[in-house]
């Protein structure tokens, strides 16, 4: 009866399944041509073409970042397939019931209301497949009220003078190697626009699903709300079991005016790979969100269970006066898995605040590394920031690290630092164990107590999600 | 009740318990003393389960059962209780919530019912009365930021929720002023019935003036060394361990 605290398995990836549809794809590389391809397929105005072709120019001349504290085989790009899309006959379904039944059935199994009828009440739904948005739900509802809630390609269509001003303005093309890769190479993803004085009704979601085995999803939100205007957004994602990797590039943008609020929220369960480091997704992904208005407030709820390896920092430049950024993370990781993640906050405006609280939870041999900026520039007199970062460690042969930068320009700024490290050892299970509670429920309870701070900000039918979600990846963990 | 037959006991390949006979009755009251390092506390946590020892021999039987086929959850749920020396503290994981699916695991395994929140509020709120906490420690994280004191009024809050069969009582004394030390004595004699059985481990007899055991056993080297009524104890605060030890040297003390 030597020490049994040791990690053996975890439960299956439900969601590892492939859906066997036929799909229109590029073939695989990258190149200019690969790009017009794309922007002809989506019919695209030239002016976008020219945005993708500067990102990718620019991208050739740079070089993929090293600094993460991540170790992976860097991915072929000329490998990959850069654009894929189930085949239909019309661009964009005009109804649910033109759409392939086999998709259907795929997000039926996920969990995933594309059905309004029988969706969850309150939640609409933007469905990427692969390169392409399948459909969105309760799109007429919200446009009643000005609200434009629809997919990327065909908000380049529909409002092209909203995307012309907002694309890029919160992420350059220019911004980093794998921004500028799916400046030049993005296909779909969200759109939202939220006009002045509107409190978005409902909350609005995107469900991404990488199912090509070659294909990387590269896909792109953007989020403006102007000024006095709300609205709360969740984001939703898996991809089958592979043996080799899939990478995900995507950028979110997010634009907060006056007074305007933006809740975004992640549940991120792409496939992590077997217990062996076999497959699974890269996740590289740039968020990030400019309170760009007096007392706007962007706040970014993230619980990231997934991926080989995770490289993704959700951001807040605080530009305008009194504006508020927030940043509630739950990073977990198990067996073989990688995740750097963090966020920066950069105070501009005067008396911007921003809040970080981080917990990352280690088990397997996996390494996760909390990594945080927070910067005051020399105009943002009275900036306040509160940050608290928590790692907690189970098993032996895990490991957590974390890299807080504070760049502070101002005198009159106040920034704290809290950092703390746990572990669910041997004597924290013993004791929950010997008042009859099992290891494996005990581990739950621990956890789910360690997360309640990032928790408690998640709408609630994502908390419950979330909750289920950390403790089945945990299962098997201690023996 | 409980029965320990020539157990001997290791960590990390260091032998601490020496071969340990020792018979437990329903309805009574045990005290293990000893000086430090003596092997008290290792006894506690060898019959509870905890993970780091290891078992190198004889045999303990719980209620007729063998103890060593059971995890160490299976034997919290059979009846078996140990008061921590050290409670250990979880942020975020609230008392009453912590309690309440203490409780349910031990009732699903009697196959009673379960309490949902409501009626495990009307419960414990009984309950906190026997140890005089106040209410808003139920709220709070599991002894997150509680004194030392606090944290053996909650532990003695689990014994009143749990009712075992027989609980350990590890160091209660330690970190108590004498006021919650007559309280939680109190609450711990109110507690026993004629089919539960007692045993504290304790360095200083103080707390067998309140709790009074029938028997008082000496632990030293991995061995008890002495075993009588509780009138050893007063024996042991007058004139320390020493003699004991000297004379179990000698060859005398049994």
């Amino acid at each position: 009866m030597s020490s049994t605290f040791n990690v053996v398995t975890s439960q299956e990836y439900k969601y590892g399944f492939v859906t066997d549809i036929e799909a229109d794809s590029a073939a695989p590389g990258l190149s200019e041509d690969t790009i017009r391809f794309i922007s002809a397929k989506k019919g695209e105005p030239d002016w976008l073409l020219e945005f993708r072709l500067k990102a990718y120019r620019h991208w050739l001349t740079m070089a993929e970042p090293d600094w993460a504290k991540v170790n992976y085989a860097r991915p072929d790009f000329q490998a990959i397939v850069y654009y894929s899309a189930p085949k239909q006959k019309t661009p964009k379904y005009a109804s649910m019931d033109e759409v392939d039944p086999e998709l259907k059935r795929t997000f039926e199994k996920l969990g995933v209301p594309i059905n309004e009828q029988a969706a969850l009440a309150g939640v609409a739904v933007d469905v990427v497949f692969d390169s392409v948005s399948v459909t969105t739900t309760y799109k007429e509802k919200l446009a009643t009220v000005g609200i434009i809630f629809c997919s990327f390609s065909e908000a380049v269509r529909e409002h092209p003078e909203l995307i012309k001003r907002y694309l890029g303005s919160v992420v350059p093309s220019s911004d980093n190697f794998y921004a500028a890769l799916n400046s030049a190479v993005f296909t779909d993803g969200s759109f939202v626009f939220i006009p002045k004085g509107v409190t978005c009704p409902m909350d609005l979601s995107t469900y991404f699903r990488i199912n090509n085995k070659d294909s990387g999803q590269f896909e792109r939100t953007l989020i403006v709300a102007e000024e006095g205007a709300s609205v709360s957004y969740l984001e939703g994602c898996t991809a089958p079991q592979f043996d080799t990797n899939q990478l995900h590039a995507a950028v979110v943008e997010l634009v907060a005016l006056d007074r305007a609020s933006i809740k975004y929220s992640t549940v991120q369960n792409w496939y992590a790979g077997d217990k062996n480091g076999l497959g699974g997704i890269y996740n590289f992904v740039t968020k990030r969100g400019l309170c760009k208005g007096v007392a706007s407030r962007i706040s970014w709820t993230q619980v990231e269970t997934g991926s080989a390896i995770t490289w993704k920092y959700p951001s807040c430049i605080l530009l305008g006066d009194e504006s508020i950024g927030e940043f509630y993370s739950v990073a977990l990781t198990n067996h073989k898995q990688q995740a750097d993640t963090g966020t920066k906050m950069v105070h501009i405006g005067r008396n911007t605040k921003s809040t970080i609280i981080s917990k990352g939870i280690s088990a397997g041999d996996s390494s996760n590394s909390y990594r945080g900026l927070v910067k005051v520039q020399p105009k943002a007199e009275g900036a306040r920031n509160f940050s608290q970062c928590d790692s907690m460690l189970i098993g032996q042969s895990c490991s957590a690290s974390t890299f807080p930068y504070i760049e502070v320009q101002n005198r009159s700024a106040r920034v704290e630092h809290e950092a703390t490290t746990s572990k669910i050892g041997e004597e924290q299970l013993f004791y929950f164990q010997q008042r009859g509670i099992p290891a494996e429920e005990a581990i739950s309870m621990i956890i789910n107590g360690f997360c309640k701070d990032v928790f408690r900000e998640l709408p609630m039918e994502f908390a419950v999600e979330a909750t289920k979600l950390l403790s089945l990846k945990l299962e098997g963990s201690v023996g | 009740m409980l029965l320990i037959k020539n157990l001997t006991a290791s960590i990390n390949g260091t032998p601490v318990l020496k071969g340990i006979d020792l018979e437990i009755k329903a309805g009574e009251i045990h005290a293990i003393m000893g000086p430090n390092g003596s092997g008290k506390s290792t006894l506690g946590k060898v019959l509870a389960g905890h993970p780091a020892y290891e078992v190198t021999g004889g045999e303990v039987l719980f209620e007729g059962r063998d103890l060593f086929s059971m995890a160490a959850d299976e034997r919290a749920r059979a009846g078996l209780f140990m008061g921590f020396q050290h409670p250990i503290e979880v942020p975020g994981v609230s008392n009453s919530s912590f309690l309440r699916l203490a409780y349910n695991k031990k009732a699903e395994a009697e196959g009673r019912d379960e309490l949902d929140p409501l009626e495990f509020d009307d419960f414990i709120h009984e309950k906190i009365k026997l140890v005089a906490m106040r209410e808003e420690f139920l709220d709070r994280s599991l002894n997150e930021g509680f004194s030392g004191g606090e944290k053996k009024r909650n532990e003695i809050l689990q014994m009143a929720v749990l009712e075992p069969k027989l609980a350990i009582l590890d160091e209660l004394d330690s970190g108590l002023d004498i006021d919650a030390l007559r309280v939680l004595g109190d609450a711990v004699n109110r507690l026993q019935r004629a089919d539960r059985a007692l045993l504290i481990i304790t360095h200083f007899p103080r707390i067998l003036e309140t709790i009074q055991p029938h028997y008082v056993h000496v632990l030293s080297g991995g061995r008890i060394l002495k075993s009588a009524g509780k009138e050893l104890a007063l024996e042991l605060e007058e004139r320390g361990y020493d003699w004991v030890l000297e004379a179990s040297a000698a060859g005398g003390a049994r």
